[in-house]
C-alpha cells in the first residue's frame, strides 16, 4: 500500500512528460524513464496513445493553415531596403566627418587654435539649440544646455551620457520622450551630458536598471553611466 | 551537403547580409506564420506581424547569443508581437475561416458524432481551446519545443509549463466528451 502511494507521484510526473515524449523532445534520461513506465503500466500506455492522437491532429490542423502570401515578404524586404538606404546615408555622413578631420589635421597650429575656439562655440550653440528643442514646451526661447535651474537639478536620479554622433536631434528628442528623461547639464568635456532619468531619488539597482535600458538604444547612446 | 545553420545565417544577417535574411525567412516564415495565426486568429494580421517579426530579426541579429535555437527566438519574438497586436485590437474580429471552425461543443453532440469522424472533431476541439491552451499545445506538438524552450518562449517556470499542458489536454478531453467522444481520460 505504501509502495503504491509512493508510486503515484512518480506516475503523475511521468504522465506529465508524455506530450514531450511523443514529440521526441525529452532528454535521453527522461525518455528512458518514460519508456520503462510505459512498458510496465498498461493504463499509462493507453493514455500515451491519446497523446499521440492529439499530436497527429495538432500537426494536421497546423498544416492546413497554409502559408503567408508574397505580400508579407515584399513588405519585409521593402522595409529592409529602406533601412539599408538610411544606413548608407549615415555612412556618407561618417565619411564626411573623416574628411573634415583630415582637413583639420593639415592646418597650422595657429589656425587650429582658432578652429578650436570656433568648434567650442559651435558646440555651445548646438547644445543651446538642443536645450531649446527639449525645453520648448516649457516656453524656453533660447538658452544653453548648461543653463540650470538649481532647485530642480538637485532632485531626482541622474546619468551621464554621450550621444552617438550619428544620432539626429529628432532621435535624441524621441529618446528623451521614450525614457521620460530630461537634459540637466552639458556638454561637459568629451561631449558628456548630465540627464535626469527619474524625478525621484532611486536606489542604486533601480538606477542601474534604467541606465542599462537606455544603453540598449545604441542608435542614440554611445556611452552612459549612472551619475551621483 | 549540409545546409547553413540558422546561427550562421543570423551571424551573416548581423553584418547586413540580405541574402542570409532571405534564406532564414524561407526556412522559418511558414511555421512562424502558423504560430501567429493560431494566436491572433486572423490571417491578414498574421501576415503583417511576421513581416515585423523578421524585421526585428534583421535589426537585432547582432544581439542573438545562440543560447536558444533560432526557431525558439523567432517564436518568442512572434509571440510578443502577437500579444501586443491583440492588446491594441482586442475587438479584432476572428478570421472567417477560423470562426467557422469553432462551434459550440455542447450543440447537438450526437449529430456531430454522426456527421464527422473522431479526427475532425478532435481538430475542431483543438481550435476551440483558449489562447493559452492552444499556444502550449502547438508549441509542444507542432513546433516540437522542449519544456525548457516553452518556458523561455512563454515566460513561465518549467513546472508551470507541465501543469498548463496537463490542463490544456484535460480541457481538450472535456470538449471532446461534450462533443460525444469519451476518451476515458482524465
Amino acid at each position: 500500500m505504501i509502495a503504491s502511494r509512493d508510486k503515484a507521484p512518480e506516475r503523475e510526473d511521468i504522465e506529465a512528460l508524455l506530450p514531450w515524449h511523443a514529440a521526441g523532445t525529452l532528454s535521453r534520461r527522461d525518455a528512458e524513464r518514460v519508456e520503462r513506465a510505459l512498458a510496465q503500466d498498461a493504463e499509462l500506455a493507453r493514455r500515451f496513445e491519446l497523446v499521440r492522437e492529439e499530436m497527429a491532429e495538432t500537426i494536421h490542423l497546423n498544416e492546413t493553415l497554409g502559408a503567408p502570401s508574397p505580400r508579407a515578404a515584399q513588405r519585409l524586404f521593402a522595409a529592409i531596403d529602406a533601412e539599408g538606404a538610411r544606413t548608407k546615408r549615415r555612412t556618407v555622413s561618417f565619411d564626411f566627418s573623416g574628411w573634415l578631420a583630415g582637413l583639420i589635421a593639415q592646418l597650422s597650429p595657429r589656425t587650429l587654435a582658432w578652429s578650436g575656439v570656433a568648434a567650442a562655440l559651435a558646440i555651445v550653440l548646438q547644445a543651446g539649440l538642443l536645450a531649446g528643442l527639449l525645453l520648448g514646451k516649457r516656453g524656453a526661447s533660447y538658452r544653453t544646455a548648461s543653463y540650470g535651474e538649481p532647485t530642480a537639478s538637485a532632485q531626482g536620479a541622474f546619468a551621464l551620457v554621450r550621444f552617438n554622433p550619428a544620432a539626429s536631434a529628432a532621435d535624441i528628442t524621441s529618446f528623451f520622450d521614450t525614457h521620460k528623461a530630461s537634459l540637466v547639464e552639458g556638454p561637459r568635456a568629451g561631449g558628456i551630458y548630465r540627464i535626469r532619468v527619474a524625478a525621484n531619488t532611486l536606489s542604486k539597482d533601480e538606477l542601474a536598471k534604467i541606465v542599462a535600458q537606455m544603453a540598449e538604444d545604441r542608435n542614440v547612446v554611445a556611452f552612459i553611466v549612472p551619475a551621483p | 551537403m549540409q545546409a547553413t545553420s540558422d546561427e550562421a545565417l543570423i551571424s551573416r544577417i548581423a553584418t547586413g547580409d540580405r541574402l542570409a535574411m532571405q534564406a532564414l525567412y524561407a526556412r522559418h516564415h511558414v511555421r512562424v506564420y502558423r504560430f501567429v495565426v493560431r494566436l491572433v486568429g486572423n490571417t491578414t494580421v498574421a501576415e503583417d506581424l511576421i513581416s515585423e517579426v523578421f524585421l526585428d530579426v534583421w535589426r537585432q541579429a547582432g544581439t542573438f547569443e545562440a543560447r536558444s535555437a533560432a526557431s525558439t527566438w523567432l517564436l518568442a519574438i512572434a509571440r510578443f508581437k502577437a500579444l501586443s497586436a491583440m492588446r491594441r485590437k482586442p475587438e479584432e474580429e476572428l478570421d472567417e475561416k477560423m470562426a467557422g471552425a469553432i462551434e459550440d461543443p455542447a450543440d447537438d453532440p450526437e449529430t456531430t458524432v454522426q456527421k464527422k469522424n473522431k479526427s475532425e472533431i478532435l481538430r475542431k476541439c483543438l481550435t476551440a481551446l483558449s489562447k493559452d491552451h492552444r499556444e502550449i499545445i502547438d508549441l509542444v506538438y507542432y513546433h516540437e519545443k522542449s519544456v525548457e524552450e516553452v518556458a523561455g518562449i512563454v515566460g513561465i517556470p518549467e513546472a508551470t509549463v507541465k501543469t498548463r499542458m496537463f490542463y490544456a489536454r484535460k480541457k481538450l478531453s472535456e470538449l471532446l466528451k461534450a462533443a460525444g467522444v469519451d476518451r476515458g481520460w482524465p
